[in-house]
């Protein structure tokens, strides 16, 4: 084994994120900055957010925004499964009426976007988008198709696991989050350098969990995936407060 | 509790993500609007075509609490020669937890495939020359990154360049 030689710690380093630059992962090469960040003094510009109203601007949620098996005349391909979670600071307090944003393959690995050229079918009934709040306990609930693998250039035969990108703003601009959720016992974990750019020990919390709780007889199977956002939300702004 | 870690944003969010609002923080017929313009680079100075760009900011009063009209927030994704354009106001100067008064600025977070974390900048204004020397984190910078987070005036606005690496890499922070 070759040693790669691990960036200093940053200011704010949390043991948890990925490193910047990550040569596994061929794009962090010039992309990553490659002076050390400066940590970022008190503000209340960053210890706020945008309200999600003004997030979702003139475009309110609509009733199907949740279900993306529902966006389009028929069904789409696939394994139907429902996605769920809580979202919680790093105090374990829940993060209500919060904006939650996915976006995924569809069943065969392809995205509806122009530069995939995954010669894998595309879905008409499939986007492959999803809004949803969190309610007052801070949960979401999706229901979707499970996205499917996909062929990539990083490295020889390389294949990105199944995963849900989630975007979340909790409510600070410091605890804007993008993540990936992953589905447990993915056999293509291994050789993934975007999910193995996570310490080790971090890693379990991006790959969700069976849930026969949340699974729907002869419907949909369910699978768990809770957030932590880190930050602090010094001062959050509630709506209709 | 054990943070959820960051993943790239990846290059296929285009279809994602929608904002109707887009880059417009305030209308484009806002008589006290302007454009803040600029591109994302790499370390080769090539444009990244698949950058995100989201922004925070204080409304011209230097308040946060946004209840009505002004949003506060914008989202831009960078087009195939790696440029982004908002629609916004000037923010007022913000008093910092520190007890500080700050120079104005707007609180920038870049998403891209290749960024494993989305990055944290700052644009402040070159026409704040009193602000901006009296500002605690713009003086704790040496001049040649000082720099790199100072926009500059243009016919309809303000340019302000973000460099992801190389000799004027922008000044990028951590929460």
């Amino acid at each position: 084994m070759s040693t790669i030689e691990q960036p200093l710690p940053e200011p704010g380093d949390t043991g948890v994120h990925p490193p910047l630059h990550w040569p596994a992962y061929g794009s962090t090469g010039l992309r990553a900055p490659q002076r050390r960040l400066v940590g970022l003094p008190p503000a209340l510009v960053e210890e706020t957010g945008p309200a999600t109203s003004a997030i979702l601007g003139d475009h309110p949620l609509g009733e199907r925004d949740y279900d993306l098996t529902r966006q389009h005349d028929g069904e789409p391909l696939g394994e139907r499964i429902i996605v769920h979670g809580q979202v919680r600071d790093r105090q374990g307090r829940p993060v209500p009426h919060s904006l939650v944003e996915i976006w995924q393959t569809n069943s065969a690995g392809r995205y509806p976007h122009h530069a995939d050229r995954h010669p894998a079918p595309h879905d008409p009934n499939f986007t492959g988008v999803g809004r949803c709040l969190t309610d007052a306990a801070g949960r979401y609930r999706f229901v979707t198709i499970k996205p499917g693998a996909y062929p990539w250039r990083n490295h020889d035969n390389a294949w990105r696991p199944a995963h849900i990108h989630f975007s979340l703003f909790g409510r600070a601009f410091t605890q804007r989050l993008i993540t990936q959720m992953y589905f447990p016992g993915d056999p293509l974990f291994g050789q993934d350098p975007i999910l193995n750019s996570v310490p080790e020990s971090a890693r379990p919390a991006l790959i969700s969990a069976f849930d026969l709780s949340a699974t729907v007889p002869e419907w949909a199977l369910g699978y768990r995936f809770d957030i932590v956002l880190g930050g602090d939300a010094a001062t959050p702004f509630e709506e209709g407060e | 509790m054990t943070l959820t870690p960051s993943q790239t944003i990846g290059p296929f969010f285009g279809h994602a993500l929608p904002y109707s609002a887009g880059p417009y923080l305030v209308g484009a017929d806002d008589p006290a609007g302007w454009w803040l313009r600029g591109r994302v680079c790499d370390g080769a100075g090539e444009p990244v075509p698949d950058a995100l760009i989201e922004i925070w900011q204080a409304d011209p009063a230097g308040r946060l609490d946004h209840s009505a009209g002004f949003r506060g927030f914008g989202r831009c994704p960078t087009d195939e020669a790696g440029d982004f354009a908002l629609h916004t106001v000037k923010p007022g100067p913000v008093v910092g937890a520190d007890g500080l008064r700050h120079a104005p600025y707007l609180a920038v977070t870049l998403f891209a495939r290749g960024l494993l974390r989305h990055l944290y900048t700052r644009v402040y204004f070159p026409d704040e020359p009193a602000a901006n020397a009296a500002d605690p984190l713009l003086n704790q910078l040496p001049e040649p990154q000082r720099a790199t987070l100072l926009a500059r005036q243009t016919e309809d606005g303000y340019a302000f360049d973000i460099r992801l690496q190389g000799e004027h890499e922008t000044v990028f922070f951590t929460s």
